[in-house]
């Protein structure tokens, strides 16, 4: 049993791992903005999404958007729209389209495109050819806006 | 300690951190002269109708320390430049006070810069360089050294109150064209431009950041941040470094450009240097 146990935790991880490298940034397929299939098939775990979502080297969502479930961090930005409700008023393909290419919803929009690997001019060297956030990461920060409800 | 006290040393700990917020209203008077600190935009700006000093968008503690000049910290390096102007270096022996008479001979220069010489664009750094290496045979400064921010913040001060005033026509009007195209371009890996935060977005806060109007009237710029004179060019660099972009060179072509069609955008606004920001 505990053999069987093991093995199955094995397989997860194993699978996992190859699909926590998610669909390339350039296979995402937008419809409408709008991206139905998840990036990576592993689901979303909010509360590192909540970290992706304030930490200044990940999202630094915060630094745009006000956010009422993080009181505990002191300066939110004013930048977007605030994050209260937010998924009352989208729906989880709306919220995955907006955080991997926000461009494609919101037309010459200030807000950057979190899983696209190209198409920026001058990166700094060490960003060039990437993504700012992982396939998994993007999941994870969806899953967490999932969470903000307003009742 | 009684809840009172406890609370009142809760919010002075967070003043500390964040500084109380900006009094947007406020006027700035150094030594009886009252700056200019807020003017209607000029002609050749589309989105905006007042400009304004990024001195309006700090907190109350860091507008007063440019208030005088005595807890201006950028007068210790201004002190260091009045040095340095009487010091002989190179192999013709001579100092700046060997050909120029009196720095005070410089006021109004900050306002024109910069500007287009036989055809080439040059800011400050450039005029002070072509001294030290034409007519001193010494060593040119580096761009964004001490000693250069030291003696643009000195020649700088000697035009404060005076308002800018750089020609963008004849001449000057491709490299002009050129600043704006950079001015309005996304780079990096998030793919911003100096508009999108500049222009689009001034007066909100950026996490930590009140976002100003990305103003150079008052350079060099003391920093509390990181406790020396920052140059214009030094600015840009880390604005395109936060958005993940690769910098221009700092004296290279586009920053000279860059910082023509930004100071075209202060045009009326007091010189201030040297300013005080976070
Ligand atoms: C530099 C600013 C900036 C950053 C950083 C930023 N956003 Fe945004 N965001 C915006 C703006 C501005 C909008 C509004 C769309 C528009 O009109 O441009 C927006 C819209 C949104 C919306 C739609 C909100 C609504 O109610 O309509 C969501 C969801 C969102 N952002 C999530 C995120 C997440 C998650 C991150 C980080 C992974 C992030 N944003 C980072 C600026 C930003
Ligand atoms: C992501 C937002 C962002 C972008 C994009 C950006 N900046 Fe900034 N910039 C800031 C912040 C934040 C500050 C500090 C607060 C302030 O003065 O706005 C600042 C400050 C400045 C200042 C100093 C203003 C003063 O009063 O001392 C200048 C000049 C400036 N930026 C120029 C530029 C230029 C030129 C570009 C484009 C190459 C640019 N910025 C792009 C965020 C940005």
């Amino acid at each position: 049993m505990k053999t069987i146990t093991t093995a199955a935790v094995l397989a997860v991880l194993v699978s996992g791992a190859s699909w926590a490298e998610g669909i390339a940034p350039s296979k995402v397929s937008f419809d409408d903005g709008l991206v139905s299939a998840s990036l990576t098939g592993v689901p979303g775990d909010p509360v590192n999404g909540r970290d992706v979502f304030k930490n200044r080297k990940l999202g630094n969502c915060l630094a745009c958007h006000v956010n009422a479930d993080m009181p505990e961090e002191s300066f939110h930005g004013e930048v977007g729209p605030e994050m209260t409700g937010v998924a009352d008023r989208w729906e989880e393909a709306e919220l995955r389209g907006i955080v991997a290419n926000s461009k494609m919803m919101f037309e010459g929009t200030i807000m950057p495109a979190f899983y696209i690997e190209e198409g920026y001019a001058r990166p700094l060297e060490d960003f060039a050819g990437q993504s700012i956030l992982t396939a998994q990461q993007v999941e994870d920060v969806v899953a967490y806006l999932m969470t903000l409800k307003e009742d | 300690m009684t809840r009172t006290r406890m609370l009142l040393s809760a919010a002075c700990a967070a003043l500390l951190a964040t500084g109380a917020q900006a009094d947007e209203n406020a006027n700035m008077v150094i030594d009886g002269t009252e700056m200019k600190i807020r003017a209607d935009a000029p002609a050749h700006m589309e989105n905006v109708d007042e400009i304004m000093s990024g001195w309006v968008f700090r907190s109350v503690e860091t507008q007063a320390l440019q208030l005088d000049d005595f807890d201006n910290p950028a007068f210790v390096f201004v002190d260091q430049a009045i040095d340095l102007w009487d010091k002989v270096d190179g192999s013709e022996g001579k100092a700046c006070s060997s050909c120029h008479e009196d720095v005070e001979d410089f006021a109004g220069l900050r306002t024109k810069l910069p500007r287009v010489d036989d055809g080439q664009l040059v800011s400050m750094e450039n005029l002070v360089n072509e001294c030290r290496t034409e007519r001193m045979g010494a060593e040119p400064w580096k761009w964004s050294g001490g000693q250069m921010t030291a003696m643009t913040a000195l020649i700088g001060l000697q035009s404060r109150g005076m308002p800018v005033d750089v020609a963008i026509d004849g001449d000057a009007a491709p490299f002009w064209e050129k600043g704006k195209e950079l001015y309005y371009t996304r780079v990096g890996q998030l793919d911003m431009s100096c508009s999108n935060c500049h222009e689009d977005n001034y007066g909100v806060m950026i996490r930590a950041d009140h976002l100003s109007q990305g103003q150079i009237n008052g350079f060099p710029t003391y920093r509390l941040k990181n406790a020396k004179l920052n140059s214009t060019h030094g600015r840009f660099k880390g604005c395109m470094k936060n958005i993940r972009a690769e910098p221009f060179k700092e004296g290279g072509d586009e920053f000279k450009a860059l910082e023509l069609y930004l100071a075209s955008r202060g045009s009326g606004l007091a010189v201030e240097t040297p300013s005080v920001r976070n």
